[in-house]
């Protein structure tokens, strides 16, 4: 079989630049770069671009950027996103870190991304507020682990879980590299009602013994709704479709320089951090 | 065959009511347990795993270190071992029947536990694992009760029973290799994730296994219940002492890899282990404990005069029993955990209720073991075998 000229150059292409996204602790996103390159040699190129890139063969692949500017201009504002979402999914408020159970919390830049940690980063990073959440990874080591497939990933990307199905055994707590999942210790209804909180009924509460996490409101996507920490802050949470080149979260990682936590590991983070 | 448990001295009566006691005091906090959730346990969302699967993980070794007796008697017809290999099966069932109970004890819904059997998942290596100790089990209560059965008898085992235990020499293996995949398979916990997990934990296994069934034959001669005869110790001493050479060499294998590619994340598990990280030294006297228990029991071991010397020969084996269970059943499973994907440090404390639960385990396997013990050796002396 011999290979035309147009194939090469697509296949070189693009292994160079998955060769360079791979190596980089500060990932330099540029799928505009990509398309334009493809462009020339590909009749409607900007389409043909997601059959080959790191999407391929997707229709949705939902994603988040989280502009960490914003939120550090505005830091109260982390505080309503997280309540937000706690309250959206009736997620307790234990009070003590033995039973915490949390879906997003904030945490500075040092313990976010510990293993590109720079001792002598500029003091306007050191500060800022970065919200941490399930990263819905595209390899989810979660998923691999769960003896029960009681914690999946949908073909829209969403790692989601099943918590009539969990056993508890945990597996996917220690799996999970971004410490992304909680366990009910105990039974959080105790503390829902403990904290005197109005439940929101569109949200079943949870029992003890099951793992839960971030779920990227599925329940509300499901109803053509944006996820809630979006809804409520989002020009902070910019929410997409990362397959879609014209979607609001590829426009801002084309224009703005983004990170993602431990991309060494490979399991491919489908939240941004844009800096 | 039970009708010999069911008959015996008043010492031996006393040590079945003494566990019964332990068995139901860990059955109350149990329940305790189930009513209230795993929160009545240390157990935090940064050490989500604790004390019931590190013993579990201790116990997987246990079980596997039978094999040490089974290749020599079964594959090189090594004789000494004729009397003694039924105890080593006995006590392999007792141990994978204490890691399961350390699972079920350890997940939050146990009542669907079945789930993992309703939706079995090949990718998750908990799936093998329940496949592998569930065989294991059922190969070695295959193998020790028909080998039982003959020597009641009068007869030779019988054939068909052989090509199990062939079998249960290669699963021996399997089952401490699955269980070291739960660990060395997980990205971004550095302590866990090496290579040599698996030969590791397999060499941590023959020193483990063999020494505790030494101790429990040490103690059974100086109780006169039974007299294994020297040369079966002796041969099950220097396996004890040749795997544990193999445990430590592996254990410093890891601690070169780490402090010379001076990697942090990969210093901080063992840092935390045996030096203390963040201000946190919690593990540092338990693992210098095994340290020294390691190399002393080591070096008593490799002197012949001393190695036949019984007492000296419980020491080094009690030295050993200590030295790998603080390895596996405190440090391992606890230092992966530490310090927690955002590098800070959860120190964690098991609970009473907790510690009286997984010494209930314990004694549901001391009490299997006496009661399959006392099993053999009734049939043993009603045939005038010993």
């Amino acid at each position: 079989m011999s290979m035309d000229r147009r194939k090469f150059l697509k296949i070189a292409g693009l292994s160079a630049l998955v060769g360079l996204g791979g190596s980089e602790a500060f990932e330099l996103l540029q799928p505009g770069a990509l398309e334009a390159s493809e462009g020339h040699e590909v009749e409607g190129g900007a389409k043909k671009a997601h059959e080959e890139g790191p999407y391929a063969g997707d229709k949705i692949r939902w994603g988040i950027a989280i502009d960490i500017i914003k939120l550090g201009e505005n830091p109260a504002m982390a505080k309503k996103i997280i309540t937000t979402c706690h309250y959206e999914h009736n997620v307790p408020n234990w009070g003590n870190p033995k039973d915490e159970v949390k879906w997003i919390w904030e945490d500075d830049y040092e313990h976010s991304f510990p293993d590109s940690y720079n001792d002598l980063m500029a003091e306007k990073v050191e500060g800022m507020p970065f919200l941490l959440l399930c990263n819905h990874c595209d390899r989810p080591p979660c998923v691999r682990v769960c003896p029960t497939k009681a914690t999946f990933r949908r073909p829209d990307g969403v790692v989601a879980m099943d918590y009539h199905r969990c056993i508890g055994c945990r597996f996917c707590m220690a799996a999970c590299p971004y410490g992304s999942r909680s366990f009910n210790w105990l039974d959080p209804r105790i503390a829902l009602k403990r904290e005197g909180r109005k439940l929101n009924p569109r949200f079943p509460t949870r029992m003890r013994g099951v793992v839960e996490k971030c779920n990227l409101c599925v329940e509300r996507l499901d109803a053509g709704k944006l996820p809630a920490c979006v809804e409520v802050a989002p020009d902070i949470m910019i929410f997409g479709n990362l397959v879609d080149a014209d979607s609001p979260v590829r426009k801002v990682l084309r224009e703005r320089v983004s990170m993602r936590r431990k991309i060494q590991l490979g399991s491919k983070p489908s939240v941004f951090y844009l800096v | 065959m039970l009708e010999n448990a069911l008959q015996g001295s008043n010492r031996y009566w006393g040590w079945i009511f003494f566990l019964l006691t332990l068995i139901g005091i860990g059955f109350i906090c149990y329940l305790y347990q189930l009513r209230h959730g795993l929160g009545i346990t240390g157990m935090s969302r940064d050490v989500s795993w604790g004390v019931y699967i590190a013993q579990f993980t201790y116990l997987v070794g246990v079980a596997a270190g039978a094999v040490m007796l089974v290749i020599p008697k079964y594959l090189h017809h090594y004789n000494p071992y004729a009397k003694v290999v039924i105890f080593g099966e006995f006590l392999a069932i007792a141990a994978v029947i204490m890691c399961l109970l350390f699972i079920i004890i350890d997940i939050g819904q146990p009542m669907r536990m079945m789930n993992m059997i309703l939706h079995p998942t090949p990718n998750s290596i908990l799936f093998w694992d329940m496949i592998v100790l569930n065989g294991y089990l059922a190969i070695n209560i295959i193998c020790g009760w028909n080998s039982l059965l003959a020597e009641k008898k009068g007869v030779p085992t019988p054939g068909w029973v052989k090509p199990f235990i062939f079998l249960s020499i290669p699963w021996a293996f399997s089952i401490h290799t699955v269980t070291a995949f739960l660990y060395a398979g997980l990205p971004s916990r550095h302590l866990w994730l090496t290579a040599i997990m698996a030969p590791r934990f397999l060499a941590s296994a023959f020193a483990a296994g063999p020494a505790l069934l030494l101790l429990v034959l040490l103690l059974m001669r100086k109780l006169k219940i039974f007299d294994p005869g020297p040369r079966p110790i002796q041969t099950i001493a220097i396996t004890v002492c040749y795997a544990m050479i193999a445990n430590v060499f592996f254990m410093l294998l890891e601690f070169f890899t780490s402090y010379y590619s001076n990697i942090p994340a990969h210093m901080h598990g063992l840092d935390y282990l045996f030096f203390g990280l963040q201000g946190y030294g919690q593990l540092v006297p338990w693992m210098w404990t095994a340290a020294v228990c390691g190399a002393g029991g080591i070096l008593l071991l490799l002197i012949p005069p001393a190695r036949r010397n019984y007492l000296i020969l419980t020491f080094a084996c009690a030295a050993i029993v200590l030295s790998t269970w603080i390895d596996k059943g405190v440090g391992l499973v606890i230092g992966g955990f530490v310090p927690n994907p955002f590098d800070r440090v959860t120190p964690y404390h098991p609970t009473l209720p907790e510690i009286a639960i997984a010494v209930g385990v314990w004694a549901v396997g001391a009490f299997i073991l006496t009661v399959l013990y006392k099993m053999a050796l009734g049939v043993r002396t009603e045939r005038r075998l010993i």
